[in-house]
């Protein structure tokens, strides 16, 4: 019994035992099952075990798939490439320009403490500013630039990227500014010794150090944003669809074996980007 | 100190407008919810009043805001306990690069990054399939472990990465019991970081929303509760209650900071006896 006790695996297993119990019932069955019942037949009012790639057959047959996965990789693309600008500027801002420790941690805390409270109501508090009568509409009719109230903020394309940066720049910029924090010094230094301007530093030192940051927080919001139904159902006002939202319509109709094929389909997307994403960075190494 | 060159005032005003940015509409929803009675969702204000919140201290026609508080708070409490103690053994254990670790942190890697609509449907499917009920306790708890988890085992690996062995070593060589080692000197040490695991167990479980979903069952947890709202309620009530529980959070998590600042002083005092003695 001691020695068995001393031996690393089992020690090892016995201590994440609680991890491993709760990562299989919640997360690796409920995967095996959605991979089950894509292959069954749905009637009206139940599911049938089957074994059949009708669903599939159906989701790749439609016109609308390709439509609502262009739909998600376009928001992925678009919010992905706002908050890196943000998150990479706020970060650099946080980590070369603060100089006292107390003032970075107080700044960095004001960044991530949106990142605990509630999204739906970080949402909901767009209303007032982008409302056919809301604020931004006030504002730019009292200074001329429009005449009539613009129809297109609240409820749009436009809106559904607003709340996406709103919701997820906060995932840029920690592990950039993580990274950022470890670069040493002295390699800034050295560069102005040696003759760099500022720009030179910025492009040559500090960004290739600083890859690995990015690419975690690109991780972070490239699969957030893909697999998101609430942002886009609430704030494009159900005008505009993703993966998420054909998803959950099929789950709201009660249609699982299509919603599960769908989701399967998503989650292979979604798996393939992200391996492509780790071959540039370790992320064990990084934490 | 040398002069602040003239990008420091450029970034510090970008800075500015971020910050701006990330609270303006929130604390513009502060705002409009003391709007007077006859009031709407957006400016003017028709005068400053406290109507909206006796209205949702009133008024339960909509659903049952306070139960799903009770139950959000309870839930909240579950996560965090259980993202704590799990988190730290999950920490200890992959220190000792045991056999299939990983695989299991490929498997923390994708409980991170799935997309949330794939837990609430496969754990739905799975209650379902096999009879049971789901129920915000139950089923509602395991998918917001799914993303709690992560987060508490991510902040395990990144300060045990930073952990000096030495203190373990010294505390085994005077005699120390590996329980002992753990109780008395690796719990110490990495006691504030718990607190920060145990902000983010309590504060995303609290506001969970994508993976209670389909897991909650009849009785729902107050962000599904202030989703559904959105639906059907167009009164500034709506913000009443967002500022009510973004108060609430803002209480939690500056508890949680200063809990964290109280504990790392404390630990700076305690920690070493370095320079007391003669």
């Amino acid at each position: 019994m001691k020695k068995l006790l001393e031996n690393r695996n089992v020690t090892g297993w016995l201590m994440v035992s609680p991890l491993a119990a709760v990562l299989l019932v919640f997360l690796v069955m409920p995967i095996a099952l959605i991979v089950i019942v894509s292959f069954w037949r749905a009637t009206e009012f139940s599911i049938i075990p089957a074994f059949e790639w009708d669903n599939y057959a159906f989701l790749f047959g439609s016109p609308v798939t390709y439509t609502v996965f262009f739909n998600t990789f376009k928001y992925a693309f678009i919010t992905w490439a706002f908050t890196l600008i943000i998150g990479f500027t706020v970060a650099y801002y946080l980590a070369f320009h603060i100089r006292s420790l107390t003032w970075q941690v107080a700044l960095f805390l004001l960044c991530t403490i949106p990142f605990w409270t509630s999204n739906i109501i970080r949402m909901i508090s767009w209303i007032p500013f982008l409302g056919r009568n809301g604020i931004a509409n006030s504002t730019m009719m009292s200074w001329g630039v429009i005449d009539e109230p613009v129809e297109w903020l609240l409820f749009s394309d436009f809106a559904v990227i607003l709340a996406f940066v709103h919701l997820y720049t906060l995932f840029m910029v920690v592990p950039i500014f993580n990274t950022m924090m470890r670069i040493d010094k002295s390699l800034i230094e050295a560069a102005r010794d040696a003759g760099a301007n500022g720009a030179q530093i910025l492009w040559n030192v500090i960004i290739p150090l600083t890859k690995p940051g990015i690419m975690i927080g690109t991780i972070f919001v490239v699969t957030l944003v893909m697999g998101d139904f609430i942002t886009v159902r609430f704030m494009s006002g159900s005008q505009s669809a993703n993966v998420g939202r054909l998803i959950s319509n099929d789950i709201a109709l009660l249609q699982y074996p299509s919603a599960s094929a769908t989701a399967i389909v998503l989650l292979a997307t979604v798996l393939i980007t992200i391996g492509i994403l780790l071959r540039f960075v370790d992320i064990r190494k990084e934490l | 100190m040398e002069p602040r060159p003239r990008s420091f005032y450029v970034l510090s005003a970008f800075f500015a407008l971020f910050v701006l940015f990330l609270y303006g509409p929130t604390l513009t929803i502060g705002i409009l919810s003391f709007q007077g009675e006859g009031g709407g969702l957006t400016f003017p204000m028709r005068g400053v009043s406290m109507y909206w919140f006796y209205d949702l201290f009133e008024q339960q026609a909509v659903g049952d805001i306070w139960g799903s508080f009770r139950r959000s708070i309870f839930l909240g409490l579950m996560v965090m306990v259980t993202t704590v103690v799990v988190s730290v053994m999950g920490g200890l254990a992959f220190r000792k690069k045991f056999a299939g670790s990983g695989i299991l942190f490929y498997l923390i890697i994708t409980a991170l990054v799935i997309p949330s609509i794939l837990i609430s449907l496969g754990i739905g499917l799975l209650f379902s399939q096999s009879g049971l009920n789901v129920h915000w306790s139950t089923s509602g708890f395991g998918a917001q472990l799914t993303w709690t988890l992560p987060f508490g085992l991510l902040i395990m690996f990144a300060v045990f990465n930073r952990f000096d062995k030495s203190f373990e070593e010294a505390a085994r060589d005077l005699g120390a019991s590996p329980w002992q080692t753990i109780r008395h000197v690796v719990l110490p040490i990495i006691a504030p970081s718990l607190i920060g695991v145990a902000l983010f167990g309590f504060t995303l479980s609290y506001d969970e929303f994508a993976r209670t979903l389909l897991t909650a069952g009849s009785y729902n947890t107050l962000p599904l509760e202030i989703y559904g709202m959105t639906t059907n309620v167009t009164s500034p009530v709506l913000y009443a209650l967002g500022t009510l529980t973004t108060l609430f959070s803002l209480l939690i998590i500056g508890g949680f900071l200063a809990l964290a600042l109280l504990s790392n002083q404390r630990k700076a005092r305690a920690g070493s006896d370095a320079g007391k003695g003669v």
